[in-house]
């Protein structure tokens, strides 16, 4: 017989679009009418139309996109008991258009499966990659994961096997590994998705990782901000001992593992290695000069491999498929897949995933589906977070590798991908990345601590209009010194954001120096909040729009804005089709 | 493993229990793992998870992520600041709410977003926040 499943997406989004609800009623209905099919939660599959139901008859499946609580009886009535499909609610075109360009190996089993049962894992050959790799010598392994060339998914792109040799390599007998999944990057929900999907494959990985190194430990550092992963991954650890996947001799063999979760609180720098090594230590979670590296002397002062989500969740199908299977994939120095998560001004927000070399227009203009409002010009791709940078619109032809990106002045990151369109103020970006920054910078070395605020109080003086052209040449001088001299990563990189605008956007910074212009119509300081007549086609959307009833308008008159009123929220600005307030 | 190694841990666990970390608090953990209370202060202070003052009834986040940044996230905190005439990181003078950032709650396929209590809420808007707040009394 053939299986019958009906699958819901309940990841973060998921669920605060009524992904539970929606699962209760379906579960109600099924044991109602005591019918013998399972209904399963499962993670997001990357787009965000919740919620999304899959149903799962005679072998087809039917996908159903932004279901409610109210749709699932006419599901049920008419597909479920008669056979009939609900064509109103059918995933249309574009989830068909976002999912066939992309190539899913992380992603491969993240919506598909029940993250919270251990059997849905195996069943898709979950830990058979762990049990081939016991049977052979770590150093094997090592050998192999090299040859796959996997680099590190957090940003940086260390070679991954590399990393492990070199933990290997050391004569302590205690050793750790630990899984960074302090995913920070604002923009960034790569690993929160892969957790919340598929925690297993994570895990698996680890427990490779562990063995190939000789760690008997694995710490898990998540982010408190997510509740649903840190759920799903206590779960998962504990079905996985169960099992004995964790625990005292794994598959009979001499090995054992544990791996224990610890939450982070809340601090970007945390990402960078050696401050997440001090939060784990229970301190201050600020940065020491490499070397030595984690890889030698890491936590408590013992060899410790870092290693990133998504990179952990390859190693369970590089094993499995081999080496040169995923060599394949992907550029000469680039190889495999990347996990992309897309938002901003796009059409479809969520998590994609392509090979390595896959250009920035195909990544826009495939699976993201174009640009969310049409009318509205495509101005630039942020990549890489506050570390990265904004590649103009003109360079969008470029492949996505790190190399590539790293050319462009941005870095490849861990995956945020924010698109841009004629809204975004290039300054008022480069100053929110910036106050980032400077709200995250742990205060340890003087470049970053007092530099990166510098910065900032310059940007923020051209954002109010008052700002001169020797403003250009002190930021440019400013970032040049911090990138070389910040002692970690933070620092270094902070000032990408910097950097790329001065290049890609000079024009739009010298207006607002020059024009006390800011033509996105973000800094407020430089808005007059003024209707302009000659285009207010009286419609009254930004009447119904102000929060504050600050603004007069009547059936067929002309809106007028009490500036004594008005709170400058831009609420008007962005509902009026017609541009038409300055 | 040092005992320090669990101070986070803790002190998350204080937090969830008390909604803040008292001073009490401190001298018991300063006591239990065996390090002064400064070397906790000093935690509790750097991370911006805990906090010294009691919370309000409910918490507002409001998500200051890229993503939230660029569909309006700023303009919505900064709407609820002058609603409750109070700054991030305070609460209203009848305990209500409370009101913070935070730097990305990872879910920005949905935002700008705004999170009450243990309730999100994608694709925010100023006129929806106004309903959304009224359901919570």
């Amino acid at each position: 017989m053939t299986e019958k499943k009906i699958l819901i997406c309940a990841g973060t989004s998921g669920i605060s679009a009524g992904a539970c609800e929606v699962f209760d009623k379906f579960k109600n209905l099924i044991s109602k009418n005591s019918l013998k099919i399972s209904v399963i939660k499962t993670g997001d599959r990357g787009l965000f139309r919740d919620v999304l139901v899959d149903v799962i008859l005679d072998g087809k499946r039917t996908t159903y996109e932004l279901v409610k609580p109210e749709d699932v009886d006419e599901i049920f009535e008419k597909h479920i008991l008669n056979g009939e499909i609900v064509k109103r609610l059918t995933a249309k075109e574009e989830y068909e258009n976002f999912f066939k360009p992309q190539m899913r190996i992380v992603l491969k089993n993240c919506g598909l499966i029940d993250p919270e049962d251990i059997n849905d894992y195996i069943k898709t050959g979950g830990y058979k990659s762990l049990e081939k790799v016991l049977k052979q010598k770590p150093e094997e392994v090592i050998v192999e994961i090299k040859k796959s060339g996997l680099r590190g998914r957090g940003g940086a792109g260390f070679p991954t096997g590399l990393k492990w040799e070199l933990a290997r390599k050391s004569s302590d007998i205690e050793k750790f590994v630990i899984c960074n999944a302090d995913e920070g990057d604002p923009g960034a929900f790569m690993d929160r998705s892969i957790l919340e999907g598929d925690p297993h494959s994570v895990i698996e990985g680890m427990i490779i990782a562990g063995y190939c190194i000789g760690a008997n430990t694995g710490i898990i550092y998540c982010r408190a901000e997510y509740p649903v992963a840190i759920k799903r991954i206590k779960i998962a650890i504990k079905q996985a001992q169960e099992k004995n996947f964790l625990g005292e001799k794994i598959f009979n063999s001499n090995f054992s593992f544990k791996i224990l979760l610890k939450q982070g609180a809340g601090a970007f720098v945390c990402g960078e290695e050696t401050a997440l090594i001090a939060s784990l230590e229970g301190k201050r979670g600020m940065p020491r000069p490499r070397p030595p590296f984690p890889a030698q002397k890491g936590l408590w002062g013992k060899p410790t491999v870092i290693n990133n989500v998504e990179t952990l969740a390859n190693i369970p199908r590089i094993i499995e498929n081999g080496a040169r299977w995923y060599s394949k994939i992907g550029t000469k120095k680039s190889k495999g897949t990347k996990v992309f998560a897309l938002a901003g001004n796009i059409k479809n927000t969520g998590l994609v995933e392509i090979p390595m070399g896959t250009t920035i227009r195909e990544l826009i203009f495939g699976p993201g589906g174009g640009m969310q409002n049409k009318r509205k010009k495509l101005k630039a791709v942020q990549i890489g977070g506050p570390s990265g940078g904004c590649i103009p619109e003109s360079l969008i032809d470029t492949p996505i590798d790190y190399e590539s990106i790293t050319k462009t002045g941005a870095i490849m990151g861990s995956g945020g991908f924010i698109v841009m369109d004629e809204s975004t103020c290039m300054v008022d970006i480069t100053k929110f990345f910036l106050s980032f920054t400077v709200a995250e910078s742990c205060g340890k070395c003087p470049p970053c601590r007092i530099g990166l605020k510098r910065m900032l109080e310059i940007l923020e003086k051209i954002t109010k209009g008052e700002g001169s052209k020797t403003d250009i040449e002190m930021l440019r001088e400013l970032a040049l010194m911090i990138k070389k001299t910040a002692l970690c990563g933070l620092g270094n990189t902070a000032p990408n954001p910097v950097l790329t605008t001065l290049n890609y956007f000079l024009d739009e910074y010298m207006e607002h120096i020059e024009e006390k212009k800011c033509r996105a119509k973000v800094c407020v300081e430089l808005l007059k909040f003024r209707v302009i007549e000659e285009k207010c086609k009286k419609c009254g959307l930004c009447f119904k729009a102000c929060p504050v009833s600050a603004i007069e308008w009547e059936k067929g008159k002309i809106a007028k804005i009490i500036n004594e009123k008005c709170i400058k929220c831009r609420a008007c600005i962005k509902v009026c089709p017609w541009d038409a307030i300055e | 493993m040092e005992k320090r190694g669990e101070l986070i841990s803790k002190l998350q666990e204080v937090q969830e229990k008390f909604g803040f970390i008292s001073e009490s608090e401190i001298k018991r953990l300063s006591d239990e793992l065996e390090i002064f209370p400064v070397q906790i202060y000093e935690v509790i202070t750097f991370y911006t998870q805990f906090r010294l003052t009691p919370p309000g009834k409910h918490k507002i986040l409001v998500c200051q992520g890229t993503a939230c940044h660029v569909m309006g996230g700023k303009d919505l905190l900064e709407y609820l600041k002058s609603k409750f005439e109070i700054n991030e990181g305070e609460t209203t003078p009848d305990g209500k709410f409370s009101l913070e950032r935070v730097a990305c709650l990872g879910c920005c396929g949905m935002a700008p977003v705004v999170v009450v209590d243990e309730d999100f809420y994608g694709r925010m808007t100023i006129q929806k926040i106004d309903e959304i707040l009224k359901k919570y009394d």
